[in-house]
């Protein structure tokens, strides 16, 4: 049998870039109310006239579209370093406590700085929801990574991630329960992830970012595939182990951590679109794995989207977190089905 | 190729070996063996240098180890262990291509003679007919195989192997050591394999490391037989080691 993915895997890239890119323009069409091609063709080419829908394409939808495929980029992206990492099919982007660590920096500023009278001291609110979320995950990384430097065992990690997390959890549990009704609401709403809160100038930090993420998740195929056969094997092909674990964690930070702090957590795409990729793409090699992933993370977030607009025509507003876990949980199901059966 | 000078080996507190040397050639299929716990295991994870011995050098080609850099190191030692790697949608090809790693650019890409390699290496192990199977799919002795295509992948002059045996049947047992046996002789390798299987290993092997705690004991394989150190060491009360068909015998 020759091997019918060298025909096959370049057909499935075409077809996955062409749905991204049509699903884009579909999300700029479709909204709580519908816009013509034509009209947003007159909008992108700058001759629009009509003031208000050139801010609703260009400053809300248009934005819009770019965070949600930067977001599913980027967790799936990071989603995939993590299973390879762990050689765990469940572990995501948020296995190493980048959401507790996010949700307890919000968790801190929406709910501990009222309780403490400083929430409005003007260089707390300068660093805003997103700012804190970003340095709580940031500091949890950075803690699980300086521990991994002392732990050989790769699962003594996942646990030590895990165990932090519950911890983290523990204490956001604790300011929920202290916090007045109104600081709880938007913590809450903050938890349920949203694309459509990032402004214009925040879209200038977290592109950049997530572009450095991904071009990092890209610089690391080769040492992904090693570590499929565990560390020992990788470091008796010569691999560095501390420095490709270090990196691989730097770019689940700027990846995931990062759209957390921006969008909130959004669940289940970083653990269900690398599995997608592997189904669709019939590979592990993540030389094509990686693009692939990249790809499903965007056209899923980009669904997910659509759907929540639809969804919103008829006046309920869906937090986005609750589509992606509907889209997301079934394709893990089926993994985990299909690989009982297997055995 | 390997040697061993006057090397002290410890897991943890308890010190395993001292003073062990030995010198292992290309072209040599060496069995080590000894009982349960003796450090079969730390010892290849040192020479792999995934361990460290506590005194002492390991030697590569002339070279100590701690002057070998890991790459350096890649492409002059493979290592082979029991542990049975499923990955999803991985096929054999494709584990076997991942021991070209230390020979490939950035991204593990593959040239014309990186897949001619490859190509070669499963044809090496008898299992060219798996290329495109998944790996999950294979029975443990083919996987095995497969585990050996990509050491011999690696292109490098010695293979350590920690129990290839282990969870193999019988016929598979004699198989796979024939298998590393012919790779010792005509790739002209330095094979080291821990194992269990006395008659096999006597059958089979150049030469016998036995670790008789703390003193590793090597010489070449009809001198260990005839100098009684496996009967001292694996007669219990139950069983006795006949030299004359290298087989174990219970008492009745």
């Amino acid at each position: 049998m020759q091997d019918s993915r060298n025909i096959v895997t370049p057909l499935l890239f075409a077809v996955l870039a062409v749905a991204c890119v049509a699903l884009a323009v579909g999300d700029l069409l479709i909204g709580t109310t519908n816009i013509s091609f034509g009209d947003v063709w007159s909008v992108l080419c700058g001759t629009a006239e009509d003031e208000g829908l050139r801010t609703i394409v260009m400053r809300m939808r248009l934005p819009k579209i770019i965070v949600a495929t930067a977001a599913g980029m980027a967790l799936s992206a990071s989603g995939l370093q993590m299973q390879t990492l762990f050689r765990n099919p469940l572990a995501g982007p948020y296995v190493l406590g980048v959401n507790a660590g996010a949700s307890l920096g919000v968790a801190l500023f929406t709910l501990a700085t009222p309780m403490l009278g400083i929430a409005a001291m003007p260089w707390l609110v300068s660093f805003g929801v997103t700012g804190m979320a970003w340095i709580g995950s940031a500091a949890i990384l950075l803690l699980v990574m300086s521990l991994s430097r002392k732990i050989r065992n790769i699962n003594t990690i996942l646990i030590v991630g895990m165990m932090l997390s519950s911890a983290i959890s523990a204490l956001v549990g604790i300011l929920q329960y202290m916090g007045t009704d109104e600081s709880l609401k938007a913590f809450v709403v903050w938890t349920m992830g949203s694309v459509s809160t990032v402004t214009i100038e925040q879209l200038r930090l977290l592109v950049p970012v997530v572009v450095v993420g991904l071009v990092l998740a890209i610089a690391v195929v080769k040492p992904l595939n090693m570590l499929l056969l565990g560390e020992s094997y990788a470091r008796t092909m010569g691999l560095n182990v501390t420095r490709s674990r270090a990196l691989i964690f730097l770019s689940t930070t700027l990846l995931a951590g990062t759209v957390t702090a921006f969008c909130g957590p959004i669940g289940f795409i970083g653990l269900a679109m690398p599995h997608l990729a592997r189904i669709t793409f019939r590979t592990a090699d993540h030389k094509v794995l990686m693009p692939a992933a990249i790809l499903w993370g965007g056209v899923s977030m980009l669904v997910c989207t659509i759907a929540c607009d639809i969804v919103a025509r008829s006046g309920v507003m869906l937090p986005v977190n609750t589509i992606t876990s509907l889209l997301g949980i079934p394709v893990i199901i089926y993994v985990v089905l299909r690989n009982s059966n297997r055995r | 190729m390997i040697e061993l000078r006057d090397i002290t080996l410890a897991f943890g507190d308890r010190e395993l070996m001292r003073g062990a040397s030995a010198t292992m050639r290309r072209g040599e299929l060496v069995a080590l063996l000894g009982r349960n716990g003796t450090g079969k295991s730390t010892l290849l994870r040192a020479i792999a240098s995934l361990g460290r011995v506590q005194g002492g050098d390991v030697v590569i080609d002339g070279k100590p180890l701690a002057d070998i850099t890991s790459q350096e190191l890649a492409r002059k030692v493979a290592f082979v262990n029991t542990e049975r790697v499923d990955v999803e949608a991985l096929t054999a090809f494709d584990l076997v291509a991942i021991g070209r790693a230390p020979y490939t650019d950035w991204m593990g890409r593959l040239g014309e003679e990186d897949r001619a390699i490859v190509e070669r290496s499963l044809r090496l192990a008898g299992v060219e007919n798996l290329m495109w199977r998944n790996v999950e799919t294979l029975s443990d002795g083919e996987c095995q195989r497969v585990m050996i295509a990509r050491a011999l992948a690696q292109q490098t002059d010695a293979i350590l192997l920690d129990e290839p045996t282990s969870f193999l049947d019988l016929p598979n047992r004699y198989e796979l050591c024939m298998l590393l046996q012919r790779l010792a002789h005509e790739q002209n390798k330095c094979i080291l394999f821990s194992t269990h299987e006395l008659d096999i290993a006597l059958t089979l092997a150049d030469s016998i490391a036995l670790v008789d705690t703390p003193n590793l004991v090597y010489m070449p394989t009809r001198e260990m037989v005839a100098s009684g150190h496996i009967e001292r060491l694996f007669n219990s009360d139950y069983i006795s080691f006949d030299p004359d068909s290298h087989s174990i015998r219970l008492h009745r």
